[in-house]
This record gives structure tokens, C-alpha cells and sequence, in this order.
């Protein structure tokens, strides 16, 4: 873990909602190929951080930064096309479509044609196997004609998968994922799991914003915790539920 | 001095016609493209109620005011309500029936300046030496009474409170219970009936022509888009600064060259601040 | 357990399942039930100015009825595939006929060249116009499309611009009256096959996409504005391209290019013919321009009409026309128990 690069450094993110000031200074760095995890209780800022980070939503101050190139306030498409990809809680897959044509509209943009290799063009040919080999490693079996079936049939845990897919198809190199294990049984669970470490060995670094911290825990590399915007610790995980202001946080219980 | 005045009547005139659009967006997140039609249609009802049956000019318009307030709550009931949420619906569904209604009006005779209302004031009276009529004074003096009753209307009753509440932030209104649709029925009234108001108290200045609901449809937009969606003061901010310019642009240049000031200024604003003077909304959604 | 027969199914019919599916090669019957619809469509209408011969009036009707198609095909494309709602479609053809006036009569472009130049001219300044709004809600482009024919007008006649209430008059007209027919026929049939074709491609997908969920368009690296602008030069590229012909069978651009009939009528057309799929504008053109010129005398009556026929079928959420004749040509429905 030491001596890793830091490929997104966030400095001093503040966001004030109306009368909310939903992140306060908020500092970190993400290391290139880790998988950082961040907790914190419900309406600790973590979505607001995501959409900050990600150019979803205009922070009032601070500074985002990419691979050392300042992405603060830049348009959402943009950083995507950079490869900072993000998953969304709420998905909304296109239900009356096939699996495998929902990429095809990440497929279809500018760094996937880039980074894919293929010459674009509208062939449809091309756009759908890549397609369908995307959402192959990403556990949709082939065989059970997976792919191929309709949104609105799959489970919950085959959706998360394809929001994941969506993001791999522009070749990321940094992932957010908001709540990715939500809504999911315990074995669906554990079925993402190795999916996490699979795109971490494929070079791809993981945000991880969770509520889920056993789980989480399994997977992330270091962690950081959130409370009323602000970060309130950071670290390996035994150190950071340790942590007095965590506790106190979670469970509202002050150390002795 | 003369401009400062008429600059102020005309911007209060303006703001008064515009103040029933507004009010509709800001709760209802609907633009009422029906809003001119709705004037021209009180301001023909006054004049039937006088000039067919003959009623009292107090006594029309009264029915004309709480006929089109009944117009504007039966659209809402009867149409809007079955299509709420459909964006596009909403939209073509106003548009078709101000047009229906105005096109109707043209068709069913409305044509030709012969139809005026008198002044309810005769005369006119003398500011600083230049002469006002006294129907344009009124026209101020009603315009700052709707304002202050409006205000209070909103400060001090359940239901102002609402439509205030429901403007500032309709999810919050309605976890506190308050029912949107019912409110957005009143608003719907409220705005019409503003309209209607308007109309009687300016159309006297001029006739009844069916072009007038159109024009004040554009000057209700340009007014509400350059004051910000949805906010009340922004669009009396704007109302003055159009006003304004209108009286400008009438002593200085002439009359043909107000409706383009008011649409260019419509796509500057949309260039610079497309949210509006007052905009606090987020003229994206937000809806991440 | 079933308390009667009250529960509808609908049933694909026998000969839908039979043509679907490569093995619909092998029987003529299946064959026509495919392709029947588009060559009756594309026959049809080829025909027309021939079995309208005796008629020179509806044949010139036929040249209206083509215009109002393509903006009604600009409209569908853009409200039901991009979920832009173009409240002004006077605008386009205002423009295109403005402009082809000036290529032809004041730079003498032959009517060939100044109609193609007029329809990309009339493209390039409706894009522009509306590029403010495309990264705003979507209640803006409504009121902007609404706002722009009146400013036109307004403009055009304050300051005397481009013949000011007069109009630019001395276009050439058509070579003949068969190519004014046929030259429109044929752009029609092109703009409608090849525009759906470019909605069956990804780029459709793209586009509704747009439409429905715009925030994961976002975040899958496209520009969502860049989208709506490439459909709104389409969209104002047809309708351009219908204006500049106009104004060429007119022989004269004037004011009336912007009349309100070429905003309402096309969104009449795809709300009764049915949206989504370009063939309902096409038809519900086919069902409201004849009526138009029947009515003719009644005067502004006609856009009661429509506008009351139209929000009836908005308020009763009907599909429209040809996706209830859709369904019937491919679905049976019969009463089955619960």
C-alpha cells in the first residue's frame, strides 16, 4: 500500500444546500489501484461528495484533482470521458431494452471508441459484442442468454452488475460506486465481492461509498468516514471503527 | 419625469399581468401558455355581461373575475389534473387550449376595435405638469393594493401559507401534509383570476383585441423567465426593468421595437443568467 | 374460480409470428404482410399526383400535405425521441423560406441549389438560436420555439427587413408542375426512411436515452447538449428544407410563412396519428391537411378544431392512430378468464 501514486486528490470540497452545508473541507487522495472505501451514517455528505467529484453538482469551493490536472467544476461528461466513472443508487437501467443494448449509449461515446479500439461508426455488430464480452466478465452468463434478456427481468443483483458495466465500457480508471451493495442479500453480496477485487487486479482504482461495512471491509484497502460533511477519520479499517468520533457517530455512544 | 412615471405605471401594469403566470409556475411548475388567453377571455365576458345583458359595469366585472377563475380551476380539474407529470403533455395541452380559446374568440367575433370597456375613472389629473389619467393612477393604485393584499394573503392564511410553502419547495410541503394538487387547483383559480383582474383594470385603456393574448402571454414569459421561474419578486424585479425599458424604447425609438426588446432581452438572459435575476432554482434538474 | 370471461389478452396474430424471423423469405404471403404497409405507404403517395391529375387544385395540396408531413416528422422526432417539445415549428419554415428567397432572387442560385442551401442556412441559425436552452430545462425550449416565429415577425416587419409586411416576391417556381409534385414526394419519402433508420441506429438509442434517463447519458461520457443540438439541426434541417420549398411554389416569402397553422398543425398531426415512430406524423398529415382546406372557410375555426381534438386526445392518453392500427394489423384480442 505504501508508496502508491495518488491518482484523484480532493481539497477542501465544500457544499452548502440551501440552508445545509452538506461537505464541509473535505480532504483526501485516492491511491492508484487501491480500494478505498467511505462510511459515514445517512446524510453525512457521501453522495454529495460523489456528485462534487464527479460533476454532477457545482462545489463552492475546493479543488478536485485528476492525475495531477485540476477537474474542479468541470462538466459531468467530461470527467467521464477523462475515466472517472461513477455508478448511481438509484438506477434506472432501461427496462424495455435488452441487457447488453443499455451499453450500448456508454459504448457509444467518445472514450469508449477511443479506448475500445473498434471504430465506431454505427456498425452494430461491432458496438454489440463488445457489449455482450463486457457484461460476460462481469458474471452475466453467456450460456443462460443472459445478456440478451430484458432489463426489466433481471434481479436486482444482475442491475447492480449492469450499472458496474456501464462504467467499465468507457474504460475507466477510477470508479465511484454509490451503495453498490444496497438492496442486495447477503450471497448476492458476496457474489459482488470478487467481481471488486477482479476490476481492482484489472488496474482499475474503486471508491467504494457503502453502508454495508462488514462487507466493505472485506474488500477495501483503507477506508474514510464522513459525518455532517465533514471527515472525521481516515485509515486502515480496524483503526478507523476504533476511532472515538466513529463510534460516536454510528452508534451516538461516547468512549468512556 | 415623464418617463419615471409612465415607466413606473406601465412597469406595475406589467407586473399585474404577469403576476398569474407566475404565480401558477411557482406552484405548479406548470407554464400556463392558456395565462393570455384568460385575459382576453374576462376582459370579452365584462363586455358581453355590460353590452348583451345589459348588467352593471361593477356587477360585470365581478362575474367576469370569478367566471375565469372558474375557467382557469375547471382546466386544471378537468385536463391538467388527468396529464400531471407528463411534461410534454402539460406543456402542449396549455398550449392548445390558450390557442383553442383565443382562436375561438376570433372566430366568435371578437374582431376590430369595437370592443372597449369604459374607464372607470374619467379624466385625468395633473403629476409635476404632465397629464395622467386617472384610470392609469388607479391602475397603480390597484396594482401596489394587489401586491400588499397578496403579501399578506400569503403571510397570514393557512392557504397563502401553503402556496407559499409549496413555491419555496413542493417535497417539503407536501411531508408536511400539505396537498399539492389541491393546491395547485387554487392556484390555478387564483392566477386566473389575477388575470382576469388585470384585465379589467387595463383593458379600458385600449380594446379588446384578440393579438392581446398573445402579447401578454410573451410579456408574462419574458417577465417570469427574466425575473427567474418561479420567484415573485424576480418578476416584479423584472416587470420594472422591462417597464422600464418599454417607455424607453417608446419615447426614444418607437412602439413597433417594444415586443423585440422584451423577447431579446428574453435570449439574453438565457445566454448570461439563464436562471434569472432572482432564480434560485436550479434551472438544471437536480435530480442525482 | 374464473367469475366470467373479463380479462382482454392480446394475441399476436398467426402470420405475425410466421413472418417473424428470416424464415418469412420463404412464403409470398408472409413477404406482403411485411412489407405491405410500406409499399402501400410509398406507393400510395407516389401515386398521388397522378390519380389527382384532373384536380390541379388538390394536386397542389399534395405539395402543402408534403410540407406539413416533414415538420410534423421534425416535431415527433424531436418531442417523442429527444423529448423536446418545438412549440414553433412556424420558425423552420419561416426561416427556409426567407433564406432560399435571398439565395434565389438576390444571389440568383438556381431553385435546385437554393433550396438545399436554405434548408442548411436555416439549420445552421435555428441551431444556434436555440443552443442558450438545450443545457436548461426543458419548459425553455418550449417557450423559446414559441417565442422565436413571433420575434420574427415582429422583426421583420418593425424594421422593414427582407420586404419588410411585403415579403421578397420573384422566386422561380418548379420546372413544371410533376417536378414540384415529385421533388417534394420523394424528399418526404427519404427524410421518413432515412430518419427512422438513423433512430434504429445506436445514435437513436442515444437519443432516447437523452430523453429518458439524460443524468446516466451524462455519465457514460456524452454531452447531452451536443445530442439535443445535433437533433435540433435535424429537426430544423426538414423543416427548413419544407420552408425554402415553399416559398419557391408560393413564388414569394413573406410574413405568412410564420403563421401559427405550421406551429399547431404538425403537433395536431403526431398527437392524432400517433408519436414515436414517424409513420403516425406522416398520417395524421395525410388526415388534417385535406381537412384543413375543406374548412378552409370557416376561417380560424379550423385551429379550434384541431386544438380541441388534440388535448382530447392527450387528456384521454389515447396512442393515436397508426399504434392502434399497428396493433390491430399484428394482434389479435379476444376475452379469456381471469
Amino acid at each position: 500500500m505504501g508508496g502508491r501514486v495518488s491518482i484523484l486528490t480532493v481539497e477542501g470540497l465544500d457544499k452548502t444546500f440551501g440552508g445545509l452545508k452538506a461537505l464541509s473541507g473535505v480532504s483526501f487522495s485516492v491511491k492508484k489501484g487501491e480500494i478505498l472505501g467511505v462510511i459515514g451514517p445517512n446524510g453525512s455528505g457521501k453522495t454529495t461528495l460523489i456528485n462534487c467529484i464527479t460533476g454532477f453538482v457545482r462545489p463552492d469551493e475546493g479543488k478536485v484533482l485528476f492525475r495531477g490536472g485540476d477537474i474542479t467544476r468541470w462538466r459531468a461528461h467530461r470527467i467521464a470521458r477523462v475515466g472517472v466513472a461513477r455508478t448511481f443508487q438509484v438506477m434506472r437501467p432501461f427496462y424495455s431494452l435488452p441487457a447488453y443494448k443499455n451499453l450500448i449509449i456508454p459504448l457509444w461515446s467518445p472514450r469508449a471508441r477511443r479506448e475500445g479500439g473498434w471504430r465506431g461508426g454505427g456498425k452494430h455488430g461491432d458496438r454489440d459484442t463488445v457489449a455482450i464480452d463486457i457484461l460476460e466478465e462481469i458474471g452475466f452468463e453467456r450460456d443462460s442468454r443472459v445478456p440478451y434478456k430484458l432489463a426489466s427481468t433481471l434481479p436486482t443483483g444482475y442491475l447492480k452488475r449492469l450499472e458496474l458495466a456501464r462504467c467499465l465500457a468507457l474504460r475507466p480508471e477510477v470508479i465511484f460506486c454509490d451503495e453498490v451493495f444496497s438492496g442486495l442479500s447477503a450471497s448476492e453480496v458476496a457474489s459482488m465481492l470478487p467481481l471488486i477485487e477482479k476490476l481492482k487486479m484489472g488496474g482499475i482504482t474503486l471508491v467504494l461509498i457503502e453502508h454495508r461495512l462488514r462487507e466493505l471491509f472485506k474488500v477495501a484497502d483503507r477506508v474514510m468516514a464522513l459525518q455532517f460533511g465533514e471527515k472525521i477519520a481516515e485509515g486502515h479499517y480496524k483503526d478507523v471503527i476504533e476511532d472515538a468520533r466513529v463510534k460516536e457517530a454510528y452508534l451516538g455512544i461516547e468512549e468512556i | 419625469m415623464e418617463i419615471l412615471l409612465f415607466g413606473i405605471i406601465n412597469s406595475v401594469t406589467l407586473s399585474l399581468t404577469a403576476l398569474g403566470f407566475t404565480l401558477v409556475y411557482s406552484i405548479s411548475r406548470l407554464p400556463n401558455f392558456a395565462h393570455g388567453a384568460l385575459y382576453v377571455t374576462s376582459g370579452y365576458i365584462v363586455w358581453l355581461c355590460v353590452n348583451t345583458l345589459g348588467l352593471n359595469y361593477l356587477l360585470g366585472i365581478v362575474v367576469g373575475i370569478v367566471a375565469t377563475a372558474i375557467i382557469g380551476a375547471l382546466m386544471y380539474r378537468l385536463i391538467i389534473l388527468r396529464i400531471r407529470g407528463m411534461q410534454i403533455s402539460e406543456i402542449i395541452a396549455t398550449y392548445a387550449i390558450g390557442l383553442a380559446i383565443i382562436e375561438g374568440l376570433r372566430w366568435g367575433g371578437l374582431r376590430g376595435s369595437t370592443f372597449t370597456l369604459p374607464s372607470f375613472l374619467a379624466g385625468s389629473i395633473e403629476i409635476g405638469g404632465i397629464a395622467v389619467d386617472n384610470q392609469r393612477l388607479f391602475v397603480l393604485g390597484s396594482g401596489v393594493a394587489v401586491f400588499a393584499a397578496l403579501g399578506l394573503f400569503v403571510k397570514f392564511t393557512k392557504t397563502g401559507l401553503a402556496l407559499k410553502a409549496i413555491a419555496q419547495d413542493e417535497r417539503a410541503a407536501m411531508m408536511l401534509g400539505i396537498d399539492s394538487d389541491r393546491k395547485a387547483l387554487v392556484s390555478f383559480a387564483l392566477g386566473s383570476g389575477l388575470s382576469a383582474f388585470a384585465a379589467v383594470l387595463i383593458l379600458p385603456l385600449g380594446s379588446i383585441v384578440v393579438e392581446t393574448g398573445y402579447n401578454v402571454l410573451i410579456y408574462s414569459i419574458a417577465v417570469s423567465i427574466i425575473g427567474g421561474l418561479g420567484s415573485w419578486g424576480g418578476a416584479i424585479v423584472a416587470s420594472f426593468l422591462i417597464g422600464f425599458a418599454q417607455i424607453l424604447t417608446e419615447v426614444f425609438l418607437s412602439t413597433q421595437y417594444q415586443m423585440v426588446i422584451s423577447l431579446l432581452a428574453i435570449i439574453v438572459t438565457l445566454l448570461l443568467k439563464p436562471s434569472g435575476i432572482f432564480g434560485k432554482q436550479k434551472e438544471l434538474d437536480d435530480r442525482v | 374460480m374464473s367469475d366470467g370471461r373479463d380479462r382482454k389478452e392480446r394475441i399476436d396474430r398467426g402470420i405475425k409470428v410466421r413472418s417473424d424471423g428470416l424464415y418469412a423469405v420463404s412464403s409470398l404471403r408472409e413477404m406482403l404482410y411485411l412489407s405491405g404497409p410500406r409499399i402501400l405507404l410509398i406507393a400510395g403517395l407516389l401515386l398521388l399526383p397522378l390519380l389527382l391529375d384532373p384536380f390541379p387544385y388538390w394536386r397542389r395540396v399534395i405539395n402543402i400535405l408534403c410540407v406539413y408531413a416533414l415538420l410534423a416528422i421534425a416535431f415527433d422526432f424531436l418531442a417523442n425521441c429527444v423529448g423536446l417539445v418545438c412549440l414553433g415549428g412556424s420558425m423552420f419554415i419561416g426561416l427556409g423560406g426567407y433564406f432560399a428567397a435571398v439565395f434565389n432572387v438576390h444571389l440568383h442560385l438556381p431553385v435546385y441549389l437554393s433550396i438545399p442551401a436554405a434548408a442548411l442556412a436555416g439549420a445552421v441559425v435555428s441551431t444556434l438560436l436555440i443552443l442558450p436552452c438545450l443545457s436548461l430545462r426543458g419548459v425553455y425550449f418550449a417557450i423559446v420555439t414559441l417565442m422565436y416565429p413571433l420575434l420574427f415577425t415582429r422583426v421583420i416587419e418593425a424594421f422593414d427587413l427582407l420586404g419588410g409586411s411585403n415579403g421578397i416576391t420573384g422566386l422561380d417556381s418548379f420546372p413544371g408542375s410533376y417536378l414540384e409534385n415529385y421533388s417534394i414526394l420523394l424528399i418526404l419519402l427519404a427524410v421518413l426512411f432515412g430518419l427512422r433508420r438513423v433512430l434504429n441506429a445506436d445514435l437513436g438509442l442515444v437519443m432516447h436515452a437523452v430523453k429518458d434517463n439524460d443524468q446516466s447519458v451524462r455519465a457514460s461520457g456524452i454531452d447531452v447538449v451536443g445530442i439535443k443540438a445535433l437533433a435540433v439541426f435535424i429537426a430544423s434541417f426538414i423543416g427548413c428544407l419544407g420552408g425554402a420549398y415553399l416559398a419557391h411554389v408560393y413564388m414569394w416569402a413573406g410574413l405568412s410563412l410564420f403563421a401559427l397553422d405550421f406551429s399547431i398543425i404538425p403537433i395536431a398531426a403526431v398527437t392524432i396519428g400517433g408519436g414515436g415512430v414517424l409513420f403516425g406524423a406522416v398520417v395524421g398529415s395525410l388526415i388534417l391537411v385535406p381537412l384543413s382546406e375543406f374548412l378552409r372557410f370557416f376561417g380560424t375555426f379550423r385551429i379550434v378544431l384541431y386544438c380541441t381534438v388534440l388535448t382530447a386526445f392527450i387528456v384521454f392518453k389515447s396512442e393515436g392512430l397508426m399504434p392502434y392500427c399497428t396493433r390491430k394489423y399484428q394482434q389479435f384480442e379476444r376475452w379469456a378468464d381471469a
